[in-house]
């Protein structure tokens, strides 16, 4: 037992800091470290800068381009990728259809996909919700009929996150209705420029456009792109979203906030003393940097652990979201009431009109309704707990 | 990084867990608590048999040079089966303030006793009136010749109507809440002047308070240095909270086993009631509470011998707190699923949930430790 990195991964954690000082870009930086709005270019140009160090897929094994990282290495990558102010990587592409694909797809499918994942080329987004399919989502029917070598796909999608970007889609579709619901399901790719699929956005609660509705009409689809067996998707999507669940711990980016509500903690003014000195508002920062330490140590345990993650997952995705919430909770009530004004145009980098309040009040409470998404989207947190039941106690 | 027993400890930990399991039954421990004195000799005897009371002691002691981790390994297993002997308070606190300030003569008094299982400790510190605060202490030691007159009111004394001999802080300079000034000593429990109430705990336990009344202490028995006791005293309460994380997580994950154990088996309305959700996603909520813990236990653990004095502190007090809570809410939570048959003596459970209650009310609840880590950010930030 020993909780210090080794001399070996303080070096390389001293190699991606002076990676990421030489290479991210200002203007990415502060976007990020400002919590303003993310843009496609710039996450395509992050992973275009990481795809040429070779560090594209900090979670894949070497023979796909990856950097064969072990997880301590991995998280200390995204800790201080996080610390840096560098943008989320697109986790659609990079750790949800693409591990599917190497674990599930042909070879042939590997060679054609992973590289456009890898060198941020081909955005993807995820097709798994329909709407009246959300945590049970076997009762999913958006239909994939073969027809000679193609398969003919009608049906919707919600909750499309980021799918107005994208180039594909990686759907589950109803292939059979014989069985159990989860028996008739297939895993399918789906390129975003085939004819007969429309895109339709969903406005958040903050105003901002991140989710779509995604209709597929008669939408042709190659059969070469179905991935496995028929009818077996089930079996695919439950491994892809035990991988979801690792990544939605996402201590490292609650690090890096953790740290800046610190500063702002010092910086807003409660009267004539600084927030920090409010008894009330501290010791419920230091409950949340608590529970942030205990949820790191976590994730250190499951991703050590030499049996690999199982449904133990689940209780990161639980713990990572409901203290990711906690903290935009936090950050928007520092900045008090300052936080109420909604100025849409202030969350870009070159906004230069009034602002109410500090430069943190303004994305504070966009943030913090965005987020109520954490603990609902990947599998609700109940549905969470129920796998914990069934799972883990055999309830 | 890595979150591996050693294989010595990993031993450890299953000739501890057989030794719980088929030594320790429930029924068993209900009769030593009854006998009322605090330990059973034979268990003790088996604990000395087993290296376990030597194990953090130095070799040259006859110890095994051991580790914070290895008494969580050790605590882990007795939370499981809530082992009722006086481990913490001889071997983990006053075992351990010999081990830390005592001189080689003191050592090899006292160690080697300890670990032979002859002698039991127990460590006097907190006051009337101080709560959970460390310095202040009003007991005083009055130097006298080649003796030192010890007077003062202890309180909450583990196991301290056990113990032959009491390590006692005492002021020997300074004011009350001074940090400095205070010292350490160790008292025969018999020595005239000394007065022990000791008294059942409702967790199994004993505990005693003990009055001092011009107690005459030979110097040879001071304990380290003169006035110069505090951070002994707190790395010491820190290895004592270390452990009793330890024992939270093993009681822990005993009530979630006895209560999973419970609502698979028991039926109403025709099905066991595991199949409701509501008491499922509460279960759940158990295993997240435990599994929390069980991260911060180890990082006590893996803390506790530091001399990095603010960091030690700050890990402990975020350990106190995560698990004070979580022991709480598991101690609640595992009773309520038992319903009725939670509330009665008869149930594992609820003694469980009576020990996992009294943890977080040693050295410092869950708001104390709060309190100490939040202004632990007031201090960082000036």
């Amino acid at each position: 037992m020993d909780l210090n990195y080794t001399p070996e991964q303080e070096a390389f954690r001293a190699d991606v800091r002076q990676f990421l000082d030489d290479n991210l870009p200002d203007d990415i930086r502060e976007r990020v470290q400002k919590r303003l709005r993310h843009s496609k270019d710039m996450t395509q140009r992050w992973q275009k800068i990481l795809h040429e160090k070779g560090w594209g897929a900090s979670t894949w094994p070497e023979e796909f381009g990856g950097t064969g990282w072990s997880p301590i290495e991995q998280i200390i990558f995204e800790e201080e990728c996080a610390l840096a102010g560098a943008p989320r990587q697109l986790d659609f592409g990079l750790r949800m259809v693409a591990p599917v694909i190497m674990t599930f797809g042909n070879d042939e499918q590997k060679k054609r996909f992973l590289p456009g994942i890898l060198s941020g080329e081909d955005w993807w987004c995820q097709g798994y919700s329909e709407p009246g399919s959300g945590s049970d989502l076997a009762s999913l029917r958006c239909s994939a009929k073969r027809e000679g070598d193609h398969y003919i796909v009608n049906g919707q999608k919600t909750w499309t996150t980021l799918g107005q970007h994208a180039d594909w889609i990686f759907c589950l579709v109803r292939t059979s209705n014989d069985g159990k619901p989860q028996q008739g399901i297939s895993f399918l790719l789906i390129d975003m420029n085939d004819p007969g699929i429309d895109v339709k956005p969903i406005i958040m609660l903050d105003g901002e456009h991140e989710i779509n509705e995604v209709y597929f009409d008669n939408v042709k689809v190659p059969a070469e792109n179905l991935i496995g067996e028929e009818n077996q998707g089930w079996t695919y999507a439950k491994f892809l979203l035990g991988h979801e669940r690792t990544g939605l711990a996402n201590v490292g980016q609650w690090k890096a906030l953790m740290k800046r509500l610190k500063v702002v903690a010092n910086e807003e003014q409660d009267g004539q003393r600084p927030l920090i000195e409010n008894t009330r508002f501290r010791d419920r920062l230091a409950q949340l940097d608590i529970e942030l330490r205990a949820l790191e140590l976590t994730v250190l345990r499951v991703l050590t652990d030499k049996r690999g993650p199982g449904p133990q997952a689940s209780i990161l995705k639980i713990r990572g979201t409901e203290i990711g919430q906690k903290l935009f909770e936090l950050l928007m009530e520092a900045t008090g009431q300052d936080a109420i004004a909604h100025i849409p145009d202030a969350l870009e980098l070159d906004y230069s009109g009034p602002r109410a309040g500090s430069i943190d009040a303004t994305p504070a409470a966009g943030d913090y309704f965005n987020m109520r998404k954490l603990s609902i989207f990947g599998g609700s947190n109940e549905i969470q707990r129920n796998i914990i039941a069934q799972l883990v106690l055999g309830l | 990084m890595n979150f591996d027993l050693t294989d010595e400890q990993q031993m450890l930990n299953d000739s501890l867990r057989r030794f719980v399991t088929n030594e320790y039954s429930f029924e068993k421990r209900s009769t030593f608590i009854d006998a009322g004195k605090g330990s059973d000799p034979q268990t003790w005897s088996a604990l000395a048999d087993m290296g376990l009371l030597a194990f953090t002691f130095p070799e040259a002691f006859g110890g095994l040079d051991g580790n914070a981790v290895d008494t969580m390994v050790v605590m882990e297993n007795f939370g499981r089966g809530l082992v009722v002997e006086p481990y913490l308070a001889t071997v983990v606190l006053a075992g351990g303030l010999i081990r830390d300030v005592g001189n080689d003569a003191q050592k090899d008094e006292y160690l080697t006793a300890i670990a032979s299982g002859e002698r039991k400790m127990a460590f006097a510190h907190y006051e009337p009136g101080a709560r959970y605060n460390l310095g202040q202490v009003q007991t005083t030691a009055r130097k006298d010749g080649d003796h030192f007159m010890v007077s003062g009111q202890k309180t909450a004394v583990i196991h301290g109507g056990q113990a032959d001999q009491l390590v006692v802080s005492a002021r020997t300079s300074g004011n009350a809440n001074d940090e400095r000034g205070l010292s350490l000593f160790v008292v025969d429990a018999s020595a005239k002047g000394v007065k022990i109430n000791d008294y059942a705990a409702h967790d199994g336990y004993r505990i005693a308070d003990i009055s001092f009344s011009n107690v005459a202490v030979n110097a040879d028995n001071l304990l380290g240095e003169l006035d110069q006791a505090f951070p002994h005293i707190e790395k010491t309460i820190d290895l004592g909270i270390a452990a009793v994380c330890a024992e939270a997580v093993g009681a822990m994950e005993a009530m979630n086993e006895a209560t999973l154990d419970y609502i698979k088996t028991r039926k109403q309305f025709g099905v066991p009631i595991g199949k409701f959700q509501v008491l499922q996603h509460r279960m759940a909520d158990m295993f997240i509470q435990a599994e929390q813990s069980k991260s911060m236990a180890i990082l006590a653990a893996s803390t506790a011998d530091s001399n990095e004095k603010a960091e030690r502190r700050n890990a402990l007090s975020m350990t106190k707190t995560l698990v004070g809570q979580g022991a709480r809410y598991v101690a609640q939570e595992g009773v309520q699923l038992h319903g009725g048959m939670g509330v009665t003596d008869e149930m594992f459970a609820a003694h469980l949930h009576k020990r996992l209650t009294t943890i977080n009310l040693l050295f410092g609840d869950a708001d104390h430790h709060l309190a100490q880590v939040s202004d632990g950010l007031l201090a960082a930030s000036a």
